[in-house]
């Protein structure tokens, strides 16, 4: 799951389940279709006896979902009556998790099927804290968090995620890499196209491992200059341990190839963390790209340059 | 989320006291501790530490909160600009 793998086809059938021995006065918990959201919820409620209730998000997590409108009003309502909720239990409350809230206007769900909307945690984990303390939420419950674990659980979709734009970049770069004095050479294509991936691959880590590891420690706001700089290191030590690419030339072109791709994927990491805003994503990026773009075109001018004057 | 901060002055959240009636729901589906409630009435208590993820706004029966939801995705952001429509990202 965390590799991206089959992501979508891990889904739970939408409806309602029961957990122990769930009867009319039972809590309604309501989450969304994905495993990962119905699992760790179903974790919690060991012992206890509540009723879930699955809305259908395509496998989408609770936020995700929610901030796409799948975990909504409208489907809230419709699951809500197609399980009959309201013969089965004899109170009109839902507990929705937290991060729901995007999607779902507690007033409305009201006025349509006359239950009432409690915003339960943030966490799965504190669901059983919440009820027992009268649903209500402790401090510290209603709060994202983004933990070491948290960022670095994200780097495997974001490393499979750029796979496919490596094997694109490695193809161009080894046709690139055989232009040189003799027109085109298959063993300089193989030589320096090599190490031209081995050198985007350096930038990917930069941007989509190393960045968001070291996120709060990076100087800076905006996540492509956190990228800039991991990259910059990353190429530093990259030309300490390849001691074939000496000299200006290399080392300028290495440097402003890591450090514009480490940016750039850094960058996108921003979809991934629970606090980037999208007015803020975008300025960043009106800022960000053309000097991405920029480092990019140079340090593939120096690099396919320097075969000519060896 | 002590430790995160992302760029300030840009989030389009704005709240019309004159409208709130002190609910405070939006205090409650706030993932970012942007709204503090006292005396019937909700305020913002940092605007920077907003997403923008529109949950506030979603639950504000007297339409006190107006915010600009979307994805802050940088790829979605890139296929918003190509394509002109909306972004959105992958997910589903």
């Amino acid at each position: 799951m965390r590799w991206g793998i089959g992501r979508g086809s891990w889904r739970v059938a939408p409806g309602l389940y029961c957990v122990g021995e769930a009867g009319p006065g039972s809590p309604v918990l309501v989450t969304a279709n994905c495993k990962m959201s119905f699992d760790a919820l179903r974790r919690e409620l060991d012992g206890v006896d509540a009723w879930i209730l699955v809305l259908d998000t395509a496998g989408v997590n609770v936020w995700c979902a929610a901030g796409k409108g799948t975990f909504g009003t409208g489907e809230l309502v419709r699951r809500v009556r197609a399980a009959r909720l309201e013969r089965l239990v004899s109170h009109r409350r839902l507990v929705l998790p937290q991060l729901g809230a995007p999607g779902v206007a507690a007033h409305r769900v009201r006025e349509e099927c006359g239950f009432t909307v409690t915003y339960g945690p943030v966490r799965a984990k504190d669901v059983l804290r919440f009820m027992e303390n009268g649903m209500k939420a402790e401090p510290g419950m209603r709060a994202v968090t983004f933990t070491a674990m948290e960022r670095l659980s994200l780097a495997p979709v974001e490393l499979v995620g750029s796979l496919k734009p490596l094997a694109w970049a490695s193809a161009a770069l080894f046709l690139l890499g055989g232009i040189g004095p003799g027109i085109f050479s298959p063993g300089n294509a193989w030589h320096r196209g090599a190490g031209a991936v081995a050198v985007c691959v350096a930038g990917i880590l930069g941007g989509a491992a190393l960045t968001p590891l070291l996120l709060p420690w990076l100087p800076g706001r905006a996540f492509s200059a956190k990228g800039a700089l991991v990259g910059a290191v990353v190429a530093g030590a990259f030309l300490a341990a390849d001691g074939t690419s000496t000299g200006a030339i290399p080392g300028v072109a290495t440097t402003l190839a890591v450090s514009g791709i480490s940016s750039f994927v850094a960058m996108n990491f921003t979809g991934a963390t629970p606090f980037t805003s999208p007015s803020g994503v975008e300025k960043e990026m009106r800022r960000a790209i053309p000097l991405q773009a920029a480092s990019a075109v140079l340090a593939a001018a120096l690099w396919i340059g320097e075969a000519f004057i060896r | 989320m002590r430790g995160f901060s992302y760029l300030e002055g840009v989030s389009t959240l704005r709240l019309d006291p004159g409208r709130c009636n002190g609910c405070g729901l939006c205090e409650q589906v706030c993932p970012h501790d942007v709204f503090s409630v006292s005396g019937g009435k909700a305020a913002v208590v940092d605007r920077d530490r907003c997403m923008e993820c529109g949950a506030c706004a979603m639950n504000c029966r007297p339409a006190a909160i107006s915010v600009t939801p979307g994805v802050g995705c940088a790829t979605a952001i890139i296929g918003g600009w190509i394509s002109g429509a909306k972004p959105s990202c992958g997910c589903a």
